[in-house]
C-alpha cells in the first residue's frame, strides 16, 4: 500500500522498538518478522505516527505490542474488519494488520475474504506456522491432513486452506509468499506490499519451534531449499532445482515439470505478476500433483494488479457528490420536507 | 351489489368527533402502508396529532389473500393530544375477506367496515378460510356494524378504461381510490397526496394520472353516492405552537445522530448489517455522503460493530445500528470497545426474541442483556426512547454521552416506535446542546508524559487519534494497567480497573437530569414506572385515570443505567409500585434488586403494545386494593 510520502527525518529501525519485553517463546519465527518489519519501516517514508498495527488473537497479534507505532491488539478474528473501519474513517493512515492462520482462516475467516474483496489499502501480513499455537497446539485450517495434534490424535481428516489460493479466490489485488528464514526476501516482500495500491495479502511462512517444529524448514534448509523452493520473478522464467536445471513449462492449463538438461529452454513459463489465471496455478501447483510431478513452492509475488481500491472510491464519491449536491444544511434534515406551522 | 344512484346536492350529516382510530388492512401488495403514511400526512398537516402503527408481516410477499399476507396501517388521530395508536378500530378498510378477519375483533361495536366486495369473491373468503357458502358480508354477523359494501376493484377499473394501462397497473391503483374515499370521509384535502403523486411518479405520467383518476374517483364516490351519508370532522389538534413534521422513530434515530456528529464537530460513521426492524436507520444515513457521513455496509453483524470500534479509533462518532440477533453477535466486540474505554453508540431496535422471534413485531426484552448481555464485568450507559420522536432526543444524548465520558452506549428503540410515527415540534441546530469532543495532543502532556488510561475527574480517559505525533501508543482488549494502558496481569490492578470502569459509567448519573413525574404527584397511591416505548399506552391509562379522580402517577425512565440518582427515593414515596412492560420482567428485576422497592410487574409478551384498556384495568387492580 502507498500512502502520503513526506520526509519523515531519520528514522531507524531502534525508532519502532516499543519498550514492551518480546515474550515469543525461544526461536520463534515472529522474531524474525518484527525484525524485517523494524528494519524497512524507516525507509517507507511514512511518518511514524502514521502506521497503525490492528491484530487479532494468537501469538502472532501480540506484534502490535511490540511495535512503537499506534496499534490495536484487539479480538480473536476481527482485526480485518475493525481494520476496515479505521482505513474507511481516516486513509491517510498506513494499516497494518497481522494475523495467524487460525485468526484468519478460522474464526476470523468471513471478514478475511471480505477485506480482499473490498480493496482496501492495508497490507495484511498472515503469520502461518500451521498450528494453534497460544492454545498450545492444536490443528489449525492450514494444517495437513493427517496432522497428529492435541485435538486430532488420530490424525486430521480435514482438508487445509491453501491461503494463497483462497486470497485469489476473494478477489485480492496482491499476493505474496515469503518465510522466516530468508529476511532479504521477507524485506523485499514487505516493500512491495507497501507499494502497492489495494489490499497487499502476504502470507509468511513462520516456523513454531514448540508445536509445529521445522514445517517450512524444506523451504529454507540448504539441502533441499533448491528442490522444494521458487522464487518467482515478474517477467523471468520459472526454474528450481539444486543447479538451475529444471524449468516449469505449461502445456496448455497443465503444468509440467522439465528437465532442462535435456529440452530446450526457451518454452518455459515466464512468470507474469498481472496473469490472474497463470497466479491460480502458481498458487495451487505444489498440492495439486496432477500428472505426478512434485512442485516446489513458489515464493514471491504471486500475482498484483492495479485497481481501485474501496477507500480511494469512497473519497471520490463523497468529494464528487458534495461538489454537485453541496452538504445539506442540519435545520434542513430537522425539517425535513413537509412541515406545518401551529399556533 | 349495490347500486349507485348519482345524488345532485346530496348534503351528509357531519359529525365532529375528538379522535379516530383508522385501520387500513389488504394484502401485502395493496399499498396498503403507502395508503395510510398519506393519510397521516395530510391528517397531520391539517393539524391532528396522530400516532401511527404499520402491522406487516415479515414475508416480503406472503401467499396472496390470505391471513398469513394481511399488511395493517394504523392511524389514530385527533383534536386532542394523541399518546398511542389506539386500543381499537373505529373504522376498517379491509381490502379482502382475510383482512376483515384479522382485524375484525378489534373493530368498537358500531363501528365501520368499508369492504371490497371483489374481496370477498369465493376465492378470497376460501383462502382467508371462512367456512365453505359462508361471506361475512352477506349473513348478517356484521349486523353490530356499518358496513359499506364497494367494489373498489370494479370502480377502478372503471375509471381508469380508455387510459391505456393494463390491468396490472389499473388494479394497483385501487388504493388510490380507497384513500380518495376515506378524505372524503374524514373532509381532508387531496392536495398533498396529489403533489406526492405527481413528484413520485415525475418520470411516468401514464401512472400519475391513473393514480390522480382513481384518488379523485374514490373522492367522488363519496360525495355523489348514496352509500356515505355520513362525513366526520376532526378539528386541528391544540398542540404547543410552533413548526412541526411527521417523523418514525426510526427517522428520528438516523438525524439524532447526524445532529450529534455535527454538535460534536465530528464525521459519522456507521458500520451496520441490514436486520429488521433496523435496517431504515442504515438506509437513511446512507443519503447523506455529502455530509460526510460514511455508511460501511459491513459482511455481518460482527464487522458492523468492529469497524465502527475501528472509526472510533481514528476519532470519529461511529455507530452501529441492530436488531435483537445482531447484538447478540455484537457482545465480545462490545466486551471490548469497554475495555478500549473508546466511545460508541449501539442502537437497538428490540424485536420479539429469542432467536428469529417475531422479526416485525415489537417486544422490550433486551433491556437485560444491553444490561448484562458481555463477560466479565461490563457495565454500559442504556439509553431507552419512549416515542417516536423522542429516538431523536435520546439518540442524541446517547452519543453526547458516549464522547463525552468514552464509553459504549447503549441505544434502546423498538418495533413499535421504530416504524410508528407521530407530529413532532423539530429542533433547530441553534437549540441544540453543544458536545464537548477533545483530543489529546503532545502538547496537553505534562512532565509524567503520556498515560493513555490517566482519568480526568469524572474517571474518562483522554481520546487519542492515531496520526497524532509523539503519541504512539497501543491499547487492546487485555487488561490495562492503570494509568499507563499497557498490558498487565497484576490481580490488585485488575480489580482495581474493573471498579474504575464501573465507576466511570456510575458517574454519569451527575449528568443526567432527575426523575420526575411525568403525570401526578412526587408521592401517593399508585406510581405506574415505565422505560420505552410503553409511554403513550401509560401515558393514555394514566390521563384517564386522573380525569376520573384516582391518585395515580406516572414516570418514564430513559436513563436505565445509570439510573437517576433520585428514583430509589421516589420509588419508597409511593404505596405501589407498577412497572408494565414487553417482557417477563426486566426493568421489575433490576429494579427490585437495587432499591429493594416492593414493585409489581405487568408483563405483555405478545409482540404487540399494551392497550389502554388492559394497562388501565391493572391500575384499577392496585388503585382499589
Amino acid at each position: 500500500m502507498e500512502t502520503i510520502t513526506k520526509n519523515t527525518g531519520k528514522l531507524t529501525a531502534k525508532d519502532f522498538a516499543s519498550e514492551m519485553d518480546v515474550k515469543w517463546c525461544p526461536g520463534c519465527g515472529d522474531y524474525s518478522i518484527l525484525k524485517q518489519v523494524q528494519t524497512v519501516f524507516p525507509d517507507l517514508g511514512i511518518p511514524k505516527e502514521n502506521f497503525v498495527f490492528i491484530s487479532g488473537i494468537g501469538c502472532s497479534s501480540r506484534f502490535t505490542y511490540y511495535m512503537d507505532t499506534f496499534g490495536m491488539h484487539s479480538i480473536h478474528g476481527r482485526a480485518a474488519a475493525i481494520a476496515s473501519g479505521v482505513k474507511a474513517s481516516n486513509p491517510d493512515l498506513s494499516v497494518w494488520i497481522i494475523s495467524g492462520d487460525g485468526d484468519s482462516l478460522s474464526i476470523g475467516g468471513n471478514h478475511f475474504i471480505h477485506l480482499m474483496r473490498k480493496n482496501f489499502d492495508v497490507n495484511y501480513l498472515l503469520f502461518n506456522n500451521q498450528i494453534y499455537s497460544l492454545t498450545k497446539g492444536q490443528y489449525s485450517p492450514t494444517s495437513e491432513k493427517g496432522k497428529i495434534t492435541k485435538t486430532s490424535p488420530f490424525g486430521s481428516i480435514e482438508e487445509p486452506f491453501n491461503p494463497s489460493e483462497l486470497a485469489l479466490g476473494a478477489k485480492a489485488s496482491f499476493v505474496a509468499r515469503t518465510q522466516d528464514r530468508d529476511p532479504k526476501h521477507m524485506q523485499e516482500i514487505l516493500r512491495r506490499a507497501h507499494q502497492h495500491k489495494g489490499t497487499s495479502f502476504v502470507e509468511v511462512y513462520q516456523n513454531c519451534p514448540v508445536f509445529n517444529d521445522g514445517a517450512f524448514f524444506a523451504f529454507s534448509d540448504k539441502e533441499t531449499k533448491k528442490e522444494e523452493a521458487i522464487y518467482l520473478e515478474h517477467g523471468k522464467p520459472l526454474i528450481f532445482g539444486q543447479n538451475n536445471e529444471k524449468g516449469i513449462h505449461l502445456d496448455g492449463l497443465t503444468p509440467v515439470i522439465v528437465d532442462m538438461t535435456q529440452e530446450c529452454n526457451n518454452d518455459l513459463w515466464v512468470h507474469d505478476e498481472k496473469d490472474k489465471t497463470k497466479a491460480n496455478l502458481i498458487s495451487r501447483f505444489f498440492d495439486t500433483r496432477s500428472n505426478g510431478d512434485h512442485f516446489p513452492r513458489p515464493f514471491g509475488v504471486i500475482f498484483a494488479e492495479e485497481r481501485p481500491t474501496y477507500d480511494d472510491i469512497l473519497e471520490q464519491q463523497m468529494e464528487t457528490l458534495y461538489i454537485r449536491k453541496g452538504k445539506v444544511p442540519l435545520n434542513k434534515i430537522l425539517s425535513g420536507n413537509k412541515t406545518w406551522t401551529i399556533g | 351489489m349495490e347500486t349507485i344512484e348519482q345524488i345532485k346536492g346530496k348534503q351528509p350529516e357531519i359529525k365532529e368527533v375528538d379522535k379516530i382510530v383508522v385501520r387500513f388492512s389488504g394484502d401485502s401488495g395493496d399499498g396498503m402502508q403507502l395508503t395510510g403514511m398519506q393519510f397521516s400526512d395530510t391528517a397531520a398537516l391539517f393539524g391532528n396529532d396522530l400516532s401511527t402503527f404499520p402491522d406487516y408481516p415479515s414475508e416480503i410477499r406472503a401467499p396472496i389473500g390470505t391471513v398469513a399476507g394481511v399488511s395493517g396501517f394504523q392511524i389514530h388521530f385527533g383534536s386532542t393530544e394523541i399518546y398511542t395508536p389506539g386500543d381499537s378500530f373505529d373504522v376498517i378498510v379491509a381490502m379482502n375477506a382475510a383482512a376483515l378477519k384479522v382485524d375484525l375483533p378489534r373493530l368498537k361495536q358500531g363501528g365501520i367496515i368499508i369492504a371490497n366486495t371483489q374481496g370477498f369473491d369465493r376465492k378470497n373468503l376460501g383462502l382467508a378460510k371462512y367456512p365453505e357458502e359462508i361471506n361475512p358480508l352477506e349473513d348478517g354477523s356484521l349486523q353490530n356494524y356499518t358496513v359499506h359494501k364497494v367494489d373498489i376493484t370494479k370502480h377502478t377499473r372503471e375509471c381508469l378504461s380508455g387510459t391505456g394501462l393494463g390491468m396490472k397497473e389499473i388494479e394497483r391503483s385501487k388504493n388510490m381510490f380507497v384513500l380518495g374515499l376515506l378524505f372524503w370521509m374524514f373532509d381532508k384535502p387531496l392536495d398533498h397526496t396529489l403533489k406526492f403523486i405527481n413528484e413520485k411518479f415525475a418520470n411516468k405520467p401514464d401512472i400519475a394520472e391513473a393514480n390522480t383518476k382513481a384518488l379523485n374517483a374514490g373522492w367522488n364516490f363519496g360525495e355523489n353516492t348514496e352509500v356515505f351519508t355520513t362525513q366526520f370532522k376532526v378539528a386541528p389538534a391544540k398542540l404547543p405552537p410552533g413548526v412541526y413534521r411527521n417523523i418514525t422513530g426510526n427517522t428520528a434515530t438516523a438525524i439524532g445522530l447526524l445532529a450529534a456528529a455535527q454538535k460534536a464537530s465530528l464525521p459519522l460513521f456507521i458500520g451496520s448489517y441490514p436486520i429488521t426492524p433496523a435496517t431504515d436507520i442504515l438506509q437513511e444515513l446512507s443519503k447523506y455522503k455529502t455530509n460526510g457521513v460514511k455508511t460501511f455496509q459491513a459482511e455481518d453483524e460482527i464487522a458492523g460493530i468492529c469497524s465502527a470500534i475501528g472509526a472510533s479509533y481514528t476519532g470519529n462518532l461511529a455507530v452501529t445500528t441492530t436488531s435483537g440477533p445482531g447484538m447478540a453477535l455484537k457482545t465480545e466486540a462490545l466486551g471490548l470497545a469497554t475495555m478500549l474505554e473508546l466511545p460508541l453508540v449501539v442502537v437497538n431496535v428490540q424485536r420479539g426474541g429469542p432467536s428469529t422471534g417475531l422479526p416485525t413485531k415489537t417486544e422490550q426484552a433486551d433491556l437485560l442483556m444491553a444490561m448484562y448481555g458481555r463477560h466479565g464485568e461490563a457495565p454500559l450507559p442504556i439509553l431507552a426512547a419512549n416515542s417516536p420522536s423522542d429516538c431523536f432526543a435520546t439518540v442524541f444524548e446517547a452519543c453526547k454521552i458516549a464522547i463525552e465520558h468514552m464509553t459504549p452506549v447503549i441505544f434502546l428503540s423498538d418495533g413499535y416506535i421504530a416504524n410508528g410515527s407521530e407530529p413532532w415540534r423539530f429542533p433547530t441546530e441553534e437549540q441544540l446542546e453543544k458536545i464537548t469532543t477533545k483530543f489529546l495532543t503532545q502538547k496537553d502532556l505534562d512532565a509524567s508524559g503520556l498515560l493513555p488510561y490517566k482519568r480526568n475527574e469524572f474517571l474518562v480517559r483522554p481520546w487519542i487519534k492515531p496520526g497524532t505525533e509523539g503519541m504512539e501508543h497501543r491499547i487492546g482488549g487485555l487488561e490495562k494497567q492503570d494509568e499507563t494502558g499497557n498490558v498487565s496481569y497484576d490481580p490488585m490492578n485488575h480489580e482495581k480497573m474493573v471498579n474504575l470502569r464501573a465507576a466511570k459509567v456510575k458517574a454519569i448519573e451527575d449528568f443526567i437530569p432527575l426523575a420526575r413525574p411525568d403525570s401526578g404527584n412526587n408521592s401517593g397511591k399508585l406510581l405506574v414506572l415505565g422505560w420505552g416505548s410503553t409511554y403513550g399506552s401509560i401515558k393514555s391509562a394514566v390521563t384517564e385515570l386522573l380525569t376520573e379522580g384516582y391518585d395515580v402517577s406516572h414516570i418514564q425512565l430513559r436513563h436505565i443505567n445509570p439510573f437517576p440518582k433520585n428514583l430509589g427515593e421516589l420509588l419508597h414515596s409511593y404505596d405501589h409500585v407498577l412497572i408494565p412492560e414487553m417482557n417477563s420482567g426486566q426493568l421489575l428485576q433490576l429494579i427490585r434488586a437495587k432499591y429493594l422497592a416492593p414493585a409489581a410487574g405487568y408483563s405483555k409478551v405478545q409482540g404487540m403494545p399494551f392497550t389502554t384498556t388492559e394497562l388501565k384495568d391493572k391500575m384499577l387492580e392496585l388503585l382499589k386494593a
